[in-house]
């Protein structure tokens, strides 16, 4: 098994981001059901569960998970320009460009939800 | 610079542990130098495995600071500015003992690969004329330095992941003959490195590509298998 000095490049980092953002975001995805589903109950059960979005510790974490779209959805593109494109040695540009780009998102959103 | 490196060597098989050796420090000094040096000097049993001692064979890669590398090709100065070398075999691959990892597997793949030219002419035909410019040559050209050291193969996380993998250099080796215009097995070799086992399993990591001695990309060699690949599924050819 190679060790983390050998891992510690930004490839790996990349791969990093993109594969710890994918896991975070599916074990978002039964909360996210879980609000959505009270729309069945009425439109009364929805604003009630939505009202938890009010609370700071929540706001921050929609920052978090828009961060972590940004990201996962930014990562993905690079890989699809890695894979499907004329490779062009870009590849670290790539990857810092994704992580910028993640970033912007992320704190887009912050300013407008604070 | 200091006058004598700390050096810890790894010793045994699978099992064993890392022993500590002090050995003098020399200007323009090669890890290599440094393994020598304990194996003549300080411990005769010490097995390593090197042969043209000038980056043209590649025998001599080991993992040097958690790094695999060209010991040969590998100044202390680069990697030990502290005086303190961890020297290990290659990861990824079977210790045999010490230093020396058994590499058969590894060439095995290359043979799964598909990686041996099929020639489509006989030594009665002309020569095949191939313009070195046009974006085949040029793509094979890219990847065809690689000399087979193992450095990529033992950087790679999917190899460690998936025993049965393939690994860079292999598909590395087969993207050249698939860009090879007098090569006769194209679709064979792309079935062979279809898959999971092949170049679909590589997460692009580029551990491989960061590592490479000769600075070859491989994990571009495999984003152009997966293209190949799927277009000859798309033409029905495998």
């Amino acid at each position: 098994m190679i060790g983390w000095r050998a891992r510690n490049h930004p490839a790996y980092w990349a791969f990093l981001v993109h594969r710890l953002s994918g896991i975070a975001l599916a074990l978002f995805l039964p909360a996210h059901f879980l609000v959505l589903g009270q729309a069945l109950r009425g439109e009364a059960a929805l604003d009630g569960a939505l009202r938890w979005t009010e609370v700071p510790l929540v706001k921050a974490a929609e920052v978090a998970l828009v961060l972590l779209l940004a990201a996962h959805l930014a990562g993905g593109l690079r890989i699809l320009a890695l894979e499907l494109l004329a490779w062009r040695g870009w590849q670290k540009s790539l990857a810092a460009l994704a992580a910028g780009a993640a970033v912007a998102v992320g704190v887009t959103f912050a300013l407008g939800v604070f | 610079m200091a006058a004598t490196l700390q050096v810890r060597v790894w010793r045994g098989g699978a099992e064993g542990a890392f022993r500590g050796y002090e050995v003098p420090r020399r200007e323009s000094q090669t890890v290599l130098d440094v393994v020598t040096y304990i194996q003549r000097r300080l411990d005769p049993a010490l097995a390593y495995r090197f042969a043209c001692r000038v980056g043209m064979c590649g025998s001599c890669a080991m993992t040097v600071n958690g790094k695999a590398r060209w010991t040969c090709r590998t100044h202390v100065s680069k990697v030990a500015a502290d005086g303190v070398l961890e020297i290990a075999p290659l990861a990824n691959l079977p210790v045999i003992r010490d230093l020396v990892t058994d590499m058969r597997e590894f060439f095995d793949k290359w043979a799964r690969a598909k990686g041996e030219f099929v020639p489509t002419a006989t030594r009665r035909d002309p020569p095949a004329a191939v313009r070195p410019a046009t974006a085949a040559r040029r793509a094979a050209d890219a990847a065809i330095e690689c000399i087979g050291c193992g450095v990529c193969y033992a950087s790679c996380d999917v190899v460690a992941w998936n025993r049965d993998y393939l690994g860079p250099a292999a598909l590395n080796r087969a993207w050249t003959l698939v860009n090879d215009v007098r090569d006769g097995a194209l679709a064979a070799r792309l079935a062979a490195v279809a898959g999971d086992a092949g170049c679909h399993a590589c997460h692009t990591q580029m551990g491989c590509a960061e590592r490479c001695p000769k600075q070859l990309v491989p994990t571009a060699s495999i984003a152009g298998l997966k293209r190949a690949v799927g277009r000859a599924v798309l033409r029905g050819e495998i």
